[in-house]
């Protein structure tokens, strides 16, 4: 009994202690940006390999969910009469939750992992160690530029998801299904707005997860316990957490902005 | 490592196309180039009842989109609702006794004011009203008086 109880508070305890390093964690990342001010082409070296390494796959899901809400919303739609109205769903879906929520689970998938991984094997084999002996900070030369690199990427990406996926849905809508095409642009016009649906949705979402996925993968690579084992619990880790942290932040956003 | 001008090449490219994605979904999708040069006149109405009327929707001229409607009130001096319309530049021929309609697009579609023209030599100005108004069909009295109507009938001829 009391050995059970013992397990549970070193459980919780553990829990607690990850959650106080990952937060002093991000604060001594974040102190750590002036310095990368100084250095922008390890921003920009990382900017190549979590952004424009994402392209391909965003591109691809982008345009593929354009399509599939195009077909979708056009069978529902068509049924009370209102395929008219296919442009303002497929806008208004894509702006305020799958352009962000999607391009995000991608990128933690792509991206975040990579980032666990390389940090991690850094760590393993000992090349952070050897940076802090040479007096070069792991910190601001290894983690702030990636980090930095994620953050600003996301919201690039998810404008990017985006906008394919809208292209996507007039392929389908009005190259396939025959709707009309004044009528797609002219009522997704009439009822998207700036600041509520592009802003709120695309941008302020989009930065949130990027700042999350980001964190949680420089985090967990930098914490990983420095074995092969430790370096893959810890990849597995990113993607879990971030996926569940992007789609509970979602939650959490929409109801704040669309209410 | 590859290139280092080959990355600065390509993260140029990806930076430049998020940006454009991001200004196509504000142009293109959320159209804001509409919204830039506010130009034009607005007038006003009052109507009864507006239904389901919303700020933005269209004003249409023979079915041609002529302006949008701005702001909706209350008067409470006049118990009607206000409600003001921004005419686009260019349709200032518009005479004074034109006729303003709220009708339905479809049965389910959205809500939008119809002008009809009239025949008088004045036309609509900054500021001037549409006295000759409509108002929105609200389909729950339409049917509520269609019903009154059947019952009344049915049971007239036997009394």
């Amino acid at each position: 009994m009391i050995e059970l109880l013992a397990k549970l508070g070193r459980a919780s305890l553990g829990v607690f202690e990850r959650l106080g390093r990952g937060h002093l964690f991000l604060l001594a990342v974040l102190g750590r940006l002036p310095g990368l001010a100084l250095r922008p082409r390890l921003l920009l070296q990382q900017m190549w390999s979590v952004g424009v390494q994402s392209l391909l796959i965003i591109v691809v899901s982008g345009s593929f969910v354009g399509m599939v809400l195009g077909l979708q919303g056009y069978n529902t739609l068509v049924t009370f009469g209102a395929e008219e109205s296919l442009g303002v769903v497929v806008a208004k879906s894509l702006l305020r939750e799958l352009g962000p929520v999607i391009a995000a689970l991608l990128f933690a998938g792509r991206a975040g992992s990579a980032l666990t991984a390389e940090i991690g094997f850094m760590k393993a084999t000992e090349q952070l160690s050897a940076m802090e002996m040479m007096a070069v900070d792991p910190l601001g030369r290894v983690v702030a530029p990636r980090f930095v690199a994620g953050l600003l990427s996301m919201p690039l990406l998810a404008a990017i998801f985006t906008a394919i996926g809208v292209l996507g849905g007039y392929f389908c809508g009005v190259g396939l299904l025959g709707v009309d095409e004044g009528a797609f642009w002219s009522q997704m016009q009439a009822k998207v707005t700036l600041v509520q649906d592009v802003v709120n949705g695309v941008v302020i979402k989009s930065l949130a997860f990027g700042l999350v996925v980001s964190w949680i993968a420089v985090f967990e690579g930098y914490d990983a316990v420095p074995t092969s084992e430790g370096v893959s619990a810890a990849t597995t880790r990113t993607v879990v957490h971030s996926s569940l942290a992007i789609l509970g932040l979602d939650f959490v956003l929409t109801g704040l902005m669309f209410n | 490592m590859k290139d280092p001008r080959l990355i600065e090449i390509s993260v140029g490219a990806f930076v430049a196309l998020g940006l454009a994605a991001l200004l196509m979904l504000a142009m293109k999708v959320a159209n804001l180039a509409e919204f830039s040069a506010p130009q034009g006149y607005e007038v006003r109405a009052y109507f009864d009842n507006i239904g389901g009327l919303q700020v933005r929707s269209p004003v249409k001229m023979g079915g041609v989109v002529v302006g949008r409607v701005t702001a909706i009130s209350y008067d409470s001096e006049r118990y009607q609702a206000k409600v003001t319309l921004r005419i686009e530049r260019g349709y200032d021929h518009i005479p004074n006794d034109t006729a303003a309609n709220i009708y339905t697009a479809g049965l389910l579609g959205e809500q939008y004011v119809g002008l009809e023209a009239g025949g008088e030599e004045n036309y609509l100005r900054e500021n001037s009203e549409i006295t000759i108004t409509q108002s929105a069909v609200v389909l729950e009295k339409a049917m509520q008086e269609f019903l009154y109507n059947k019952t009344a009938k049915s049971s007239g001829p036997k009394s």
